[in-house]
């Protein structure tokens, strides 16, 4: 008689399967239908990201981090324009600050319109998937606005913005943020109190609040489980100290808990984009320094100086001070760091990014183990895992 | 000789045809119709290049899976992974034999028809069971544990509600039980029991919120994940085929078949088959509205609404209906 040894079941889970967002390889150790072992494989969509930047100048850098996390990119470009900032001993101008929280929470928003449907389409509801594309579309034309691109906008430079917002953005601005609340109680209307969705979220995949910081989660997932950190709050950047906003914190750090804390969050951005534009006021968008920023493209006309500025900046580019500097944003997913070594030349040393989803996806063995098989599609969803940042 | 095989066989043959025939056409109306529906919720268009409205879409979209490779699994158990599909479009065909359409129009007039829509019913799982085992992969086995699971658990509560339409009406004849509702339909007086066999409709059916063993978040697409060409197409086809039967079996159990709400001038001047088929229609839309809005259940949870919930609650309503009709006299 042949011997027969009962195995749990391995499961491939990915890379090309519908709910792995992206790239994402799971090898799924299962006992029937309950989760034993999740563990992540990554590397699927690795582009040396860090060793690129190595090769370019500041400003060359600035659109790799657009296709780190691609569904928020202006977060990122935040990061790096923020750093490089620090170790140039730069300050930007006030209207350029205010842009850059305007675009930073419309960034916010634009991810969490994509994470929290996404979730729920991870748990079976398609319909506010397709209702916040529509949405996302309608702020994706103020980036192209600004940038000329919906993603890859490369806006947030060292030294201020690229450009300035065009005539009369600021009121349209103001008047699609007056109804877009509607929007987020309509979508809260199909998934808050849907006792489907309720039940496929409560309670699953808890995080503690010392397991959190253990694990290294930043953002909603942090704020989730009841831990109110927020660097827009605790270590303001730009203007962030100027305007007044709820920073939305969890009780049990579960999957709904997340959803709810993205839900709020969207609402606060709406806040502090509507305060910013009341703030904001005419005036330079970069700083008035050739060597860092391009000349007026007027001067370069009649300059002869200017010109050789244009011709500098964008062949040889601008030096750095020698030093090393850490600057960390809150990136609509969460932590979003740059560790930036310069050596004096015009070519960053070493470029080490913190990606939030890199920390959250370690996690995912933790969250999932002895839940359901149907459970690890909810986890991921609520953790807000873009492959762009974890493989980098 | 020629007249007592060939005329009857042709006659059969006829009535066969002439059920499956529209059955099959409006399986593929179905498919656009859900499309269409889903995509006014979605704030979409939905399909509308091909043909008219986009009303042949079904039809190209058939043409182009049956004209595409089948591609059949090396390590499969081909026999059964064949077979798997042809049993599920059978058996979803099948259960139309006995369905009253209106006065006198069935194909087979039989005493149990209500045990026999039930059996064909209960036996689509084996087509899913079939197919997720032959497949030997691990997604369609895992889909089939789940699909026999669940089916037979609403198998149960079905059951239960169908018993209690039986108790009053005292046949197991489906015209008689469209029969006895004309005074009044039995969804008014046994309301609960309509809500419990119209979701317990959706998870026989395999339809979101019950669609688990298709589930395409984690479980890719469930037992059809490895079928493809004309093999998937009697899947989809059977699957929508179902649905359409479950609706009729709704409305005759607990919507009044063919008559009309009130027997009174503006109702009564269409006739049965149109009301018959309006009403599967409202069914139908439900079952979409439904895909459209909710979430998806979890395995489990399924399980214990099932077991916990539809079982007790059915269970409940055939002792008080019963208590209640001999109480008052008025057992059929």
């Amino acid at each position: 008689m042949k011997e027969i040894e009962i195995n749990s079941t391995t499961l491939n889970f990915g890379p090309q399967h519908p709910a792995a967002h992206g790239v994402l390889r799971l090898i799924v150790e299962l006992d029937g239908e309950v989760v034993e072992r999740a563990e992540p494989h990554i590397g699927l969509l690795h582009r040396g990201t860090e060793k690129l930047i190595e090769y370019k100048t500041y400003l060359q850098a600035v659109p790799y981090f657009d296709r780190l996390d691609y569904v928020s990119p202006m977060c990122q470009e935040h990061a790096f324009a923020l750093a490089t900032e620090k170790l140039l001993k730069i300050d930007v101008p006030l209207r350029a600050k205010f842009i850059r929280v305007i675009f930073s929470e419309i960034t916010r928003i634009l991810n969490h319109l994509l994470n929290v449907p996404a979730y729920a389409a991870d748990i079976g509801a398609v319909t506010p998937f397709l209702w916040c594309f529509e949405e996302r579309e309608k702020l994706l034309e103020y980036h192209e606005a600004v940038s000329g691109a919906r993603f890859h906008s490369a806006y947030f430079r060292p030294g201020g913005v690229h450009q300035d917002m065009p005539n009369g953005m600021e009121e349209k601005l103001y008047n699609h943020f007056n109804t877009f609340p509607k929007f987020i109680d309509d979508l809260e209307e199909l998934l808050t109190n849907n006792r489907i969705l309720r039940q496929r979220s409560v309670d699953i995949g808890i995080l503690s609040k010392d397991e959190a910081i253990e694990w290294g989660c930043t953002g909603p997932v942090l704020r989730s489980t009841g831990i109110p950190w927020d660097l827009r709050r605790s270590q303001p950047y730009d203007s962030y100290d100027k305007v007044e906003f709820d920073v939305p914190v969890g009780k049990k750090g579960d999957c709904f808990d997340r959803y709810l804390v993205r839900i709020e969050e969207m609402r606060q951005s709406v806040k502090i984009i509507k305060q910013c534009l009341d703030q904001i006021q005419p005036g330079d968008i970069a700083i008035d320094d050739n060597k860092i920023t391009p000349p007026k493209r007027k001067d370069m006309k009649k300059s002869m100086e200017s010109l050789i500025h244009h011709f500098k900046l964008f062949t040889e580019g601008y030096r750095v001070p020698a030093g090393e500097t850490y600057f960390p944003v809150e990136a609509p997913k969460g932590e979003f760091g740059v560790y930036l070594v310069s050596d004096g030349s015009n070519k960053p040393y070493r470029c080490k990014i913190r990606a939030p989803g890199f920390a959250h996806l370690q996690a995912l063995n933790h969250l999932s183990k002895g839940h359901m098989m149907a459970d690890i599609a909810a986890i991921l969803g609520s953790l807000d895992i873009v492959f762009g940042e974890v493989d980098r | 000789m020629i007249n007592s095989i060939l005329i009857p066989g042709l006659i059969i043959i006829a009535q066969i045809l002439a059920i499956i025939v529209p059955v099959l056409i409006s399986v593929a109306f179905l498919v656009y119709a859900e499309r269409k529906i889903l995509a006014l919720i979605q704030l979409r268009k939905g399909p509308n290049v091909v043909g008219p409205f986009g009303l042949l879409q079904s039809f190209a979209d058939a043409l182009k899976l049956i004209t595409k490779e089948n591609i059949i699994p090396s390590n499969s158990n081909k026999m059964v992974f064949l077979l798997a599909p042809i049993i599920t479009m059978v058996l979803s065909l099948a259960g139309w034999a006995v369905i009253p359409f209106a006065p006198g129009w069935v194909v087979s007039d039989i005493n149990v028809g209500i045990m026999y829509l039930f059996a064909i019913s209960s036996l689509a799982v084996y087509g899913v069971i079939m197919a997720g085992w032959s497949s030997n992969s691990k997604y369609p086995f895992l889909g089939a544990l789940r699909s026999a699971a669940q089916m037979v658990s609403y198998e149960v509560s079905i059951g239960f509600v169908i018993i209690t339409v039986l108790l009053c009406v005292g046949s197991l004849n489906l015209t008689k039980i469209v029969e006895a509702q004309e005074t009044v339909w039995f969804a008014i007086p046994l309301l609960p029991m309509f809500i419990v066999f119209f979701i317990s409709a959706l998870a026989e059916t395999n339809r979101l919120p019950f669609d688990l063993p298709e589930d395409e978040s984690s479980l890719v697409a469930g037992f059809t994940t490895e079928y493809s060409s004309a093999s998937f197409v009697l899947f989809f086809l059977a699957e929508y085929a179902s649905m359409i039967l479950m609706s009729a079996m709704t409305v005759i159990l607990f919507l009044g078949g063919w008559l009309p709400p009130f027997d009174v001038f503006p109702f009564n001047i269409l006739p049965g088959i149109v009301w018959f088929i309006l009403k599967i229609i409202f069914i139908l839309f439900l079952f979409l509205w439904v895909r459209g809005t909710f979430p998806r259940y979890r395995y489990d949870q399924l399980m214990r609404l099932g077991w916990k919930v539809f079982l007790p609650l059915s269970l409940l309503w055939v002792v008080l209906t019963s208590g209640f009709l001999v109480i008052f006299n008025l057992v059929p």
